[in-house]
């Protein structure tokens, strides 16, 4: 992989936010210098260095940064940006790592048969391949909870329909290019699905709603039919069914 | 107390100030598409001006009391039947136990406004009673309004007077909207000619609009840069191109990020005069620089907290205390009895 150039660029998002953004890319670097300025970010507001910041998103590339002009100019949030940008030391750290579990098959193995198919190979070296990978969440965003993940296999990379379909279940675990998903609510998808999750990655009823943050780890790890039924009962009841590994 | 939704308009949801906090959990805000003007209805009924209310699209419908409240509504120039009298948009009425209200078209806007003593106290989900209605959390299970449904109402003081503005708001002018925007964040997929094209000529409001975004009709443009990024974040105002070339601006359900590049972001203080504007306006976006455009916030946040402290109470047939206290009885403009008459 060439070296990055992760310079910073800060682009207007209208006069109440801003976007610090270091690639235009899909980059595994960039995307931990991103969550890492998250970081830094939240401790100078916890310190009392920077006010008036109301929400910040980070993304594959970018962290959008809104702000209150009120309390704080987007020029100064700009510098103040650049100086915790500047001072960050990223290396090798891991994000907490997740172990999720899957039925690739019922209903909601869509496309398992057919990439196979595509792919050469019997569904279960597909399977095989898929629940052998570490993935990354690289950001959450588009619906609520919804997990954007790195680290595909490039052998599964699949493009998407041209016809999306009206509606995946929650929990469906798909495909879309190079990039794999945890379907968090039901809707209309253009992904390619293997199989479903019985873990509900947003529920407003649970008292810690969402499970994954960007940066965090996921392993897919295989349960049977039954396993998936009993498990989705527990999800239903309001279980959480999975805890992370904190990083070590 | 409570009140009973009879005959709900188009998209009648519950919103209050929105559930902030929430973008980088996918989440955007949700609250109301116009915000000055459900703050002001909630101010009209003597509420926070965060308070929950409801707002709907193209007409309000009829909603009956279950108590004795005030009620106001606000948004465009609306006609509302209550028992015995006509009422219009801008100030505060009572109702008292099982009368009705008739609330009719939004004139001149789109969305409006009805707000109710105490404000509307259903249980929130994630901090807010927002309705979103795309990942169904908040408002009344997630959805619109529907006849029958019944709202709990908070505390409020039943005595406390109906207010109206001191001055009335001007109106605004003629000929096509102008509606500024900060330039970005991806201004520089598109070249300096399609740029031009984007603050020179007219766009329209279509009646493909909803409270995730606006498709806009108008020039068609291409993004020569490429209509595809790596998905960012987004915001309220941020004027997406896909691929057809075709604008649309994301509102207050928008998704929190998004593949399509942002030509320019409509600026808080007019993102919801856009909001408003009726289906077949004509408009045109006026870039502005960022720190222009943040003192026009500012300034815009002064006026409407000026506008929201700025109201009076109405005069009633039945006086409150209140409305005593706020005449100038002591300075002799009118007499007490001449004042006692007057509704």
């Amino acid at each position: 992989m060439q070296a990055e150039d992760h310079t910073p660029r800060l682009l207007p998002s209208g006069e109440q936010a801003l976007t610090f953004q270091i690639s235009e890319a899909v980059d595994e670097g960039a995307n931990r210098r991103i969550i890492a300025l998250a970081a830094a970010l939240d401790r100078a507001i916890a310190d009392g260095e920077i006010a008036g910041v109301t929400e910040r998103v980070p993304t594959y590339r970018s962290l959008l940064v809104r702000y209150d002009p009120e309390r704080i100019r987007g020029a100064a949030l700009g510098e103040a940006l650049l100086v915790l940008h500047a001072g960050l030391e990223t290396g090798a750290e891991t994000g907490r790592l997740w172990r999720v579990p899957v039925h690739y098959g019922g209903p909601a193995a869509l496309d398992l048969e057919s990439l196979a198919g595509e792919k050469g190979m019997t569904p279960e070296e597909l399977i095989a391949l898929h629940s052998g990978a570490e993935y990354r969440v690289y950001m959450i965003g588009f619906a609520p909870g919804f997990a954007y993940l790195g680290g595909l296999p490039e052998i599964l990379h699949a493009p998407r329909l041209p016809q999306p379909r009206q509606l995946v279940p929650a929990g469906a675990i798909g495909i879309g290019g190079k990039q794999g998903n945890i379907n968090s609510v039901a809707g209309p998808s253009g992904w390619r699905f293997l199989g479903a999750t019985p873990v509900r990655l947003f529920d407003p009823r649970r008292a810690d709603p969402f499970l994954l943050e960007a940066g965090d780890r996921v392993r897919f790890e295989p349960v049977d039919a039954a396993a998936f039924a009993r498990l989705s009962a527990e999800a239903e009841a309001g279980s959480a069914l999975i805890a992370p590994e904190e990083a070590a | 107390m409570s009140l009973t939704v009879l005959s709900p308009g188009p998209l009648a949801t519950v919103q209050d100030a929105g559930r902030g906090g929430l973008r980088h959990q996918g989440v955007s805000a949700a609250g109301p598409m116009d915000p000055p003007a459900f703050m002001l209805a909630n101010a009209l009924a003597g509420n926070d001006p965060a308070a929950a209310a409801i707002e709907f699209a193209g007409f309000g419908g009829s909603f009956r009391a279950e108590t004795d409240c005030r009620i106001a509504v606000t948004g465009g120039r609306i006609d509302l039947a209550l028992p015995g009298q006509k009422g219009v948009a801008g100030q505060a009425y009572r109702l008292r136990a099982g009368e009705e209200v008739r609330i009719g078209a939004v004139g001149g806007a789109t969305w409006g406004y009805l707000a109710v003593s105490g404000g509307i106290a259903i249980a929130p989900a994630l901090g807010s009673r927002a309705t979103h209605l795309r990942s169904g959390l908040g408002g009344l299970d997630g959805r619109a309004l529907q006849a029958g449904d019944v709202l709990p109402l908070g505390a409020f003081d039943p005595f406390d007077p109906c207010l109206a503005p001191a001055v009335s708001a001007p109106d605004d002018k003629e000929g096509p909207a102008e509606i500024r925007v900060v330039p970005g964040p991806q201004d520089d997929r598109f070249s300096a000619a399609t740029l031009a094209r984007f603050a020179a000529e007219e766009f329209t409001v279509t009646p493909q609009r909803d409270r995730m975004a606006m498709v806009l009709g108008g020039p068609v443009l291409a993004a020569e840069g490429g209509h595809d990024i790596v998905s960012d974040g987004t915001v309220p105002g941020s004027v997406q191109v896909p691929g057809s070339g075709r604008p649309l601006v994301l509102m207050a359900e928008a998704q929190t990020t998004g593949g399509y590049p942002k030509i320019a972001t409509v600026i808080g203080a007019d993102l919801p005069r856009l909001a408003q504007l009726p289906t077949g306006s004509r408009f045109r976006f006026v870039p502005v620089a960022r720190d222009a455009a943040e003192e026009i916030w500012i300034d815009s946040r002064r006026r409407l907290r000026a506008r929201l402290e700025a109201l009076r109470p109405k005069p009633e047939g039945t006086l409150s205390s209140h409305y005593l206290l706020s005449c100038d009885l002591v300075g002799g403009i009118w007499p007490p009895e001449e004042v006692v008459w007057q509704s």
